[in-house]
């Protein structure tokens, strides 16, 4: 043992290297616990939220006026467990200082707190639970309304914003003491009930028709059908962020605990020479790879343990669900599957070093295979480059299986980076195409306030100088032969084809009768472009085209003529002639009566800033998770080549000559990695993509996929070689400041 | 073979030139060198080279000619005392321009050789004035001309490895000329070598030094010592012995 113990100290001494494989062990578990996390959160987000909150099956609002709260209360016992009669408001709030009317109309629930019940345990996200009267917590949704905000209800009383809170069930959009609620004007009471039998819609149905008609109720069966919407959309997009953390964590390890071993083969050499046997020997490799592959790996666990709070907190919110807390499994799925890939490349290694003669690992050392990587160093040695940076160059081909290695890290490095930039841009793209029939016009005239006025306003905008196309778009319920509930539809009037909406398939309408689609309504219907829909109120409608719509939705739109009746109330978006001020046309409009106002795009919205943060963190820890592995790489070689580098140093190198070789040492790895990691992003980004809107039930425009200029791939391939670049830095500055004298010194 | 001076310096090795009017090559006046546990390696030393001189540094392991040695070439900084060489205050050196100072003055051969084995001889020679940046097609004539005249020309694309030990510190000592430095310090240059090989680089550095090159060697051989040197000094526990 005490050999083993002289070998384990090797590490002790080269505290660099050491705290390099420490570093690089830690980043990776972390990365592993936070692609664990991210695979973890990804399955089942809905349904383990909802488990996690004794989400309510069945929420009901029976109407205060009509039953009393015996009566609701009555009916816990139709279901397994039941909660409530909580009582309820409904309440149209005006933010005070915000602008605009008011906010959409909120139903509050009296709760005294949020999750000492038996259903509904709501998750406080933020701030505290309501205490008074005046106290409201609000249901976090795209609304924003953080603690502290001040509203102002109708009856002119004021709630202060004390903190916001999730329930997975949607139960209310806000809870106030029912105190509180009774203060504002009690309208309703709620019930929430949860039964053994939940799993269909008949069993919804039939415990929903248990309950009398006099209620509202809500299922958790269209609560979770939605929240899948969103599940879907970004399930592919965090697995595949997981799986390339995993497989970079398990590379950078793997290379991590191999160069140790490979660096003690020579102190081995001289252990064997005292009597080690091959069977200590593998042991002492396993302890040595073990002690600081361990020790990264507590570190990493309690430094991912750490980064999971933002991370499953924008993870939440991108689901809609509630943060994960820290999860033991992952976290010893972690450390094992650390313990694991050090032990399987160690033994390796280590039974490679036992077998290996005394005389051999004696006389070999550290220094790489005779023959290797003479051919780099001929091209190299006749090439015009400066000595340092080719002499730097050639240096990688003496270690084939380190220099795959590198080449691997820096491609996963790449591809995520590679994926990420493509996927926010993607998103934009995606959000652009979105928005664009609302931002392709320079000014829009609202339907007049009074819904009873018809005044058509193209008379005023033909007579008014300035105008150069516009047309008309409104909304209108369709009905389809095939479809349970009627369609949306947007009617138009005028050449709408101005409005850019992003065709996936055949074209725009040119006349009464035609009809383009989005996917959700070809999907619902089963039609296809080219085939015909009928419905009551209109005649048959050929489907032209199919046209993109980020929200999935049934939606059909036709010219306004194709369907008979009452004219919809229509918005007109009107594009300026070239050289027209939209100051002045506005202000020409509004005095002729007509609500105008500029169009403008409406901002990234909450997901995408969510998505943003989510990528840009993941990014940055699989980029690092690279750099630290290419880091570990070169200060592995940069020790085992000490010696030369103190020949080098001898013979007239400077400091700074000693760097560029260091550096230029990664320059090979670091083009070939970038070059070949470009590719494989792209790749994963191309499945990713088209992936996410599948699973959302939308097909993207190509436009929004393509999103790789030749000179952004240009610029990504060059990531690898910054990436591998920066993780030279450290150990080129180790190596500039090396004495000479030491260096030569050195075994 | 050329010897010290001629044309060997380039007109852009700042503080490394050396005066090639100072009579005297080396001047080291009471420097002491300590180690961690304040081991002295050279206690209070002083010594004058002058140039065109050979000394050889006699002693016993551990008496301080390996740690003189290293700071003549400026690989090493002494804790007390100067070092001045050519007229350049070696000890005063930062690391970039003691590198410069090495590739213009100092030609270093050692015991065990310390060639890069995944480069040709060749290569090996031509290291040091590529590094200095100098000319590639000059380079390449000068290494020719070295290799021809230390009789190893038909190994120049051979690798080190494949070398005898004799062959090899005739590589060494071409790579040591490269730069046509003024000043050759070899360390212990017949230690690793069979008594054949041994006599062939004592008479490499006799003629040498009969070229009118400075030398500077550490030995233990008393024989290589009196073959090639001029003046011999002998230290013992860092000093000069009396």
């Amino acid at each position: 043992m005490s050999a083993i113990r002289t070998v384990v100290r090797g590490a002790q001494r080269r505290r660099v290297s050491t705290i390099v494989i420490v570093a690089a062990t830690a980043m990776a578990v972390t990365a592993t616990v936070l692609a664990g996390l991210l695979l973890a959160a990804s399955s089942a987000p809905f349904a383990n939220a909802f488990a996690a909150q004794h989400g309510a099956h069945l929420t009901a609002l029976f109407d205060a006026a009509k039953t009393t709260e015996q009566q609701v209360a009555a009916t816990a016992s139709q279901a397994g467990q039941a909660a409530g009669p909580f009582p309820v408001a409904t309440v149209a709030p005006k933010q005070d200082g915000g602008p605009g009317p008011g906010l959409p109309p909120l139903t509050v629930a009296g709760r005294a707190d949020p999750g000492s019940g038996p259903i509904d345990r709501v998750t406080l996200l933020s701030g505290r639970w309501a205490r008074a009267a005046d106290e409201i917590v609000i249901a976090r949704t795209n609304l924003r309304l953080p603690a502290g905000t001040t509203l102002t209800v109708a009856n002119g009383s004021t709630l202060k914003v004390v903190g916001e809170g999730r329930s997975i069930s949607r139960t209310a959009q806000g809870w106030m003491t029912p105190g509180g609620v009774a203060a504002l004007g009690q309208t309703g009471w709620q019930m929430l009930y949860r039964y053994a039998d939940a799993g269909t819609e008949a069993a919804m149905t039939a415990h929903r028709t248990a309950l009398g008609g006099g209620a509202q109720t809500q299922s958790w069966l269209g609560v979770r059908d939605d929240a899948a919407h969103r599940t879907q959309l970004f399930v592919p997009l965090l697995s595949a962020f997981g799986l390339i953390g995993l497989a970079l964590a398990a590379l950078v390890i793997g290379n991590v605990t191999a160069g140790t071993v490979a660096s003690a083969t020579r102190r081995i050499g001289v252990m064997k020479a005292l009597g080690l046997t091959p069977a200590q020997v593998v042991r002492a490799c396993l302890a040595q790879a073990l002690i600081p592959g361990l020790i990264g790996a507590v570190l990493g666990i309690v430094a991912g343990d750490l980064l999971a709070v933002p991370l499953t907190a924008d993870v939440a919110e991108l689901f809609g669900t509630v943060p994960m807390s820290v999860t033991p499994w992952v976290d010893a799925a972690a450390i094992v599957a650390a313990v694991l890939v050090i032990a399987a490349t160690a033994a390796p290694a280590g039974w490679r070093a036992a077998r290996l003669r005394t005389v051999d690992a004696l006389a070999v050392g550290r220094t790489p295979a005779h023959g290797r990587g003479r051919l780099a160093a001929r091209l190299a040695a006749r090439s015009r480059l400066p000595r340092p940076f080719s002499l730097g160059l050639a240096q990688p081909f003496t270690r084939p299986a380190r220099l795959l290695a590198m080449l691997v890290t820096i491609g996963l490095g790449t591809a995520a980076a590679t994926f990420a930039i493509g996927l926010a841009v993607s998103l934009r793209h995606v959000q652009a195409a979105d928005q664009k029939p609302n931002t392709s016009a320079d000014v829009l005239v609202l339907p007049p306030m009074d819904a009873a006025d018809r005044t058509d306003p193209r008379a005023v905008l033909d007579a008014t100088p300035g105008t150069g196309s516009y047309y008309g778009r409104g909304p209108a319920e369709v009905a389809v032969d095939g479809l349970r509930e009627t369609a949306r539809g947007t009617v138009t009037t005028g050449d709408a084809r101005a409005a850019g909406y992003e065709m996936l398939d055949g074209r725009w309408y040119t006349a009464p009768g035609e009809a383009v689609v989005t996917t959700g309504f070809l999907t619902a219907t089963g039609k296809h472009v080219g085939d015909t829909v009928t419905g009551t109120g209109h005649g048959p409608l050929t489907l032209v085209g199919e046209v993109f719509d980020g929200s999935a939705n049934n939606h059909l739109y036709t010219d306004a003529a194709s369907l008979p009746g009452p004219q919809p109330a229509l918005e007109w978006y009107i594009k300026l002639a070239p050289g027209t001020d939209r100051t002045a046309y506005l202000v020409a409009l509004q005095g002729r009566n007509l609500q105008a106002e500029a169009t403008q795009a409406e901002g990234a919205d909450g997901t995408l800033v969510i998505l943003d943060s989510l990528t840009a963190l993941l990014t940055a820890l699989l980029v690092s998770v690279a750099g630290l592995g290419v880091l570990n790489a070169v200060v592995l070689e940069s020790r085992d080549r000490v010696h030369d580098i103190g020949v080098h140093k001898s013979v007239g190198m400077t400091p700074k000559q000693t760097a560029v070789m260091v550096v230029a040492s990664v320059g090979i790895p670091g083009l070939v990695g970038g070059v070949a990691g470009v590719p494989a992003g792209w790749l994963l980004h191309h499945w990713a993509v088209p992936a996410m809107a599948h699973g959302a039930g939308i097909r993207l425009p190509q436009s929004t996929i393509d999103v790789y200029a030749p000179g952004l791939l240009a610029v990504l391939a060059l990531a690898g070689l910054v990436l591998a670049a920066g993780g030279a830095l450290l150990p080129a500055g180790w190596a500039a400041r090396t004495r000479t004298a030491v260096a030569l010194r050195t075994e | 073979m050329t010897p010290a001076g001629e044309g060997a310096l380039p007109a852009d090795d700042g503080g490394a030139r050396v005066s090639l009017a100072s009579p005297t090559m080396i001047d080291v006046v009471d420097v002491s060198r300590r180690y961690e546990g304040d081991q002295a390696a050279l206690d209070h030393l002083s010594l004058h080279v002058a140039e065109g001189e050979c000394l050889a540094l006699l002693g016993p392991s551990g008496s301080g000619k390996s740690t003189l040695l290293n700071l003549i070439a400026g690989l090493d900084r002494p804790t007390e005392g100067t070092v001045t060489v050519g007229g350049t205050r070696v000890d005063r050196l930062g690391e970039a321009a003691a590198a410069r100072y090495r590739r213009a003055t100092i030609g270093l051969v050692f015991q065990f050789f310390n060639l890069l084995d995944d480069l040709t001889v060749a290569d090996n020679v031509l290291l040091p004035a590529q590094i200095a940046g100098r000319p590639a097609a000059g380079s390449r004539r000068r290494a020719a001309e070295l290799l021809e005249t230390l009789g190893i020309d038909r190994h120049a694309q051979a690798y080190p490895g494949r070398l005898s030990g004799g062959e090899r510190q005739r590589v060494a000592v071409a790579r040591a000329l490269m730069n046509r430095p003024p000043l050759l310090l070899a360390d212990e240059p017949t230690g690793a070598l069979d008594t054949a090989s041994g006599a062939e680089v004592r008479k490499l550095l006799v003629d040498l030094h009969a070229e009118g090159q400075t030398i500077v060697l550490v030995t233990h051989d008393e024989v290589l010592a009196a073959a090639v040197a001029t003046r011999t000094v002998r230290l013992v526990d860092g000093q000069v012995a009396a």
